[in-house]
């Protein structure tokens, strides 16, 4: 058969169209395995009680207030943060040799892998402050783990935010303060807002760092020193012991279905957002 | 100049939010913004603080060996209906990190599934049971019993198939538990003694994830608590003495590790009244029904 | 009034940027701190290319976990970054609407899926497949480098597909005006044009690949010897933290964050490239 141009357009579509159904179809695969699994499981009792017998009856209702303690603590540290100082990098301060340096070192931590991090939030929160394992630890371990990536989404966003807005709210009388309130975390919000969404998907996700710093205790968490199991956590000790598969898949379908309406919800506000100024 | 034809026509819209008095529509535009703003961030915190009781450390905390851990939580549920108002904590993370923790007093109780040695020594400590270990192979293996000469050399990596002890061939997978593991150091000192066990192990990182293994794999063979054992693996015969609770009751058989509960010093308060339960007979049943053997425990030191 | 919120503003921001920095930089040096007594001690050749990990023992090597990150991430790349490309192009130019609308969330969907169900379903169904067909226990180089590959797609697919949109009209126009098929163009115009955007997709998917912890414990079997075939089993440098930080003290413990030191390194030196490849655009 002839290498002419028509036979690798055909070639070539074939093979495109196929990666394209190949990667639709494992993550139909990957999500329906788990959904199908672990939805029956997915019952009000399941959700609102604890677990008891190490894991193997109950439901999960302690490890579900643990994430979103954990995640609490993490977000609310770091957003300010994080935001503040991409504020303060773009706003405040002249580009020079400086800024580059801090946006670099953002970009590296950015990339340091998770384990690193719950390596140094294990020896510095949990042993070192003293602050034992608990939601604490894990959160601020987190908040640490997510920054470096807070701090760049939201500078990008602000960065793509046109210099006339800044040159028109000057040119009307504006001090920057007000500049920034006013004008530009309104329209770097969609970015500062992704941000920060994909800060909770990573630390509702995270297992490794949170393992050695929030523990794994099945108590329900009654205050920011206590231990506290997340979902991540459960998941992979009831699924690795064996100890209930079924309750592992149910785990395992209740978080993708939260990050899926996060990510959502995200979408949709975002959108939102930027509509509301049409 | 006009603002609104300047930039791409997604700006273009944007441009009204730019209010024409600056001064005052700070307060207009951001008010909403505020109010989401503010809200998202207090709405978890306000969440957080209605579940807080804001006691620091209130919880008995216990730590260590996972072999132990599930005990050790079933024990803390049991204490906790019978005592309301008590926090029992159980956490993981291996004999070592128990240990270590115990003697930091970064946990109030650590756990081990291993006898202490060395420096390790010089804390308090108590056994609560006994813990049997077996040898576990995939039911499809035709392998029934090892000697120990045997097992030693299959772990050091001298024999490499499964013909050279007899049974149909093919490589040994061997797997272990990772270095900070007190079954694993229960294991090298009972079974090992001066050898390394090989390079080449598969390493797990709890007696479930090496059943898991074991139990997928028809050519592996590994080592967990015998209480663990179930339908998915085959526990084998060690020197012709099977591996059952009865044998470690009665001593036969010979390979099995005390789980300790280690403290810096002796217990006091809570912790110590949890000690107590665990050693008392309502304690011991519970540990008994679970496939420990709690007969014939060392007293405190 | 006015001029007192600003520079109450100014000094709020200034304070916020350094805490939030000073944290980032006291991170960094405690890493260095702490793992640098042990290269120093070991050396750094001797840490770095050490053929043997065994710290109860003193042996301080970590090139066998080097070799395992190496093969773990060639391989995802290798299996991933065609695919992925492929679907990047049939976002940008194949595919209808309908497909786009469906694909574009799909993928989406496939991020937000956390690493240890990755990790999970890699045990339920790769490594068995692997074991059963290709030989060696399954849990292996392999099953590690397939799991990694799918879950680098959604960065390098999205990244690819919006470089390859940022391009000028004019270019498609101009190869389809000289009679250029849609394959041809994308072959030949396209892909060159939109390539630092795709080598930066890679080099980001590559970074990803090599910070993954979990999946990988959960499939690459940890054994500490220096694998010799993608069937056998291995550990990588975040998995080697990973298994042993919990109990890791003193030296050991050093060591594990002279690792860290190590992937900070590699991690710097990627982002430079990356940097590189995205400037030259």
């Amino acid at each position: 058969m002839k290498l002419t141009p028509r036979n690798s357009e055909k070639f070539a579509r074939t093979v495109i169209w196929s990666a394209a159904f190949g990667v639709i179809g494992l993550l139909f695969f990957i999500m329906a395995y788990i959904l199908i699994k672990g939805t029956p499981s997915l019952n009000w009792q399941f959700l609102t009680q604890s677990p008891s017998d190490m894991g193997r009856s109950g439901g999960i209702f302690s490890t579900v207030i643990g994430t979103l303690m954990v995640t609490a603590v993490a977000i609310v540290v770091a957003t300010p943060l994080g935001v503040g100082t991409a504020f303060y990098l773009t706003e405040y301060t002249r580009e020079g040799p400086v800024t580059r340096i801090i946006r670099f070192s953002a970009e590296s931590l950015a990339g340091i892998p998770s384990i690193v991090y719950g390596l140094f939030g294990f020896i510095f929160f949990v042993m070192y402050l003293g602050l034992g394992w608990s939601v604490l630890s894990g959160g601020l371990t987190l908040a640490v783990m997510i920054l470096p990536t807070i701090i760049r989404t939201s500078e990008e966003a602000i960065l793509t935010v046109p210099r006339m807005y800044r040159e028109v709210s000057f040119s009307l009388g504006g001090t920057r303060w007000q500049t920034i309130s006013g004008v530009i975390f309104r329209a770097a919000l969609p970015g500062i807002a992704t941000g920060v969404i994909l800060g909770i998907g990573r630390s509702i996700a995270e297992t490794a760092a949170v393992i050695l710093t929030a523990g794994s205790s099945l108590r329900m968490p009654t205050s920011l020193f206590s231990p506290a199991r997340t979902m991540a956590v459960h998941f992979y000790i009831l699924a690795r012991e064996g100890i209930s598969m079924e309750r592992a898949y149910g785990t395992a379908a209740l978080m993708i279905i939260l990050i899926l309406l996060i990510n959502v919800g995200a979408n949709v506000l975002v959108n939102k957002f930027v509509a509301r100024g049409r | 100049m006009d603002l609104r034809k300047m930039g791409t026509g997604k700006h273009r819209t944007e441009t009204r939010g730019v209010c024409k008095r600056a001064s005052r529509c700070a307060g207009k535009i951001t008010r909403p913004l505020y109010f989401l703003a503010v809200m998202v961030v207090l709405l978890p915190v306000a969440v957080s603080l209605v579940a807080c009781d804001f006691t620091p450390r209130a919880a008995v905390i216990l730590a260590g060996s996972t072999s132990v851990q599930p005990f050790a939580e079933i024990l803390a549920e049991d204490y906790m209906k019978l005592n309301a108002g008590v926090s029992i904590d159980v956490q993981g993370g291996g004999s070592a990190a128990g240990i270590m923790a115990a003697s930091s007093g970064t946990a109030d109780i650590g756990m081990s599934s291993r006898a202490l040695s060395g420096d390790e020594l010089k804390l308090w400590s108590v056994q609560i049971a006994r813990d049997g270990l077996a040898l576990i192979v995939n039911p499809k293996n035709k392998l029934t019993s090892l000697t120990l000469a045997q097992v030693r050399d299959i772990y050091a990596g001298t024999v490499t198939n499964w013909d050279q002890v007899g049974v149909a061939g093919g490589k040994i997978h061997v797997v272990a538990r990772e270095d900070g593991s007190g079954t694993r150091a229960a294991f090298e000192s009972m079974i090992m003694g001066k050898t390394f066990i090989t390079d080449r192990a598969i390493i797990q990182d709890s007696n479930g994830a090496v059943r898991q293994v074991v139990a997928d794999d028809p050519f592996a063979v590994g080592f967990i608590s015998l209480g663990l054992v179930n339908s998915a693996v085959k526990a084998l015969e060690l020197d012709g003495v099977a591996a059952t609770r009865d044998n470690v009751v009665n001593g036969s058989y010979g390979l099995s590790r005390p789980f300790l509960f280690i403290a810096r010093s002796e217990p006091v308060g809570q912790a110590r009244q949890f000690v107590d339960f665990v050693l008392s007979d309502a304690g011991r049943k519970i540990l008994d029904a679970e496939g420990l053997v709690t007969s014939g425990g060392s007293p405190a030191r | 009034m006015t001029k007192f919120r600003e520079k109450i503003a100014q000094r709020g921001f200034m304070l916020v940027a350094l805490s939030a920095l000073s944290a980032l930089a006291l991170i960094t040096i405690f890493i260095v701190a702490e793992g640098v007594p042990i290269i120093g001690k070991v050396g750094v050749l001797k840490f770095v290319f050490g053929m043997k990990w065994a710290p109860t023992q003193g042996y301080f090597g970590i090139f066998p976990m080097i070799v395992g990150s190496i093969s773990v991430t060639l391989g995802a790349v290798i299996l991933g970054v065609p695919i992925a490309l492929c679907c990047a192009i049939f976002l940008a130019e194949y595919a209808p609407a309908l497909m786009r609308n469906v694909l574009r969330p799909a993928i989406q969907m496939l991020a937000g899926i956390p690493s240890v169900v990755y990790g999970f379903w890699g045990l339920v169904f790769v490594v068995p497949a692997i074991r059963n067909y290709l030989g060696g226990p399954g849990l292996s180089i392999l099953a590690g480098s397939i799991i990694l590959a799918i879950m680098i797609l959604p960065t390098v697919i999205s990244i690819s597909e919006v470089s390859l949109l940022a391009l000028p009209p004019l270019y498609k126009e101009g190869a389809l005006a000289l009679g250029a098929t849609q394959w041809q163009t994308i072959r030949r115009v396209l892909v060159p044009a939109a390539k630092s955007g795709i080598v930066a997709a890679i080099i980001l998917g590559v970074g990803r690949a090599v910070g993954e912890t979990m999946a990988v414990i959960m499939v690459l079997g940890n054994a500490v010897a220096m694998p010799s075939s993608i069937l056998d089993p291995a550990r990588t440098l975040t998995t080697n933290i990973g298994i042993e930080m919990g109990y890791a003290s003193g030296e050991h413990q050093q060591a594990l964050f002279a690792t860290g030191i190590v992937l900070l390194i590699i991690i710097m030196i990627l982002n430079s490239v990356a940097q590189f490849a995205f400037r030259r655009r």
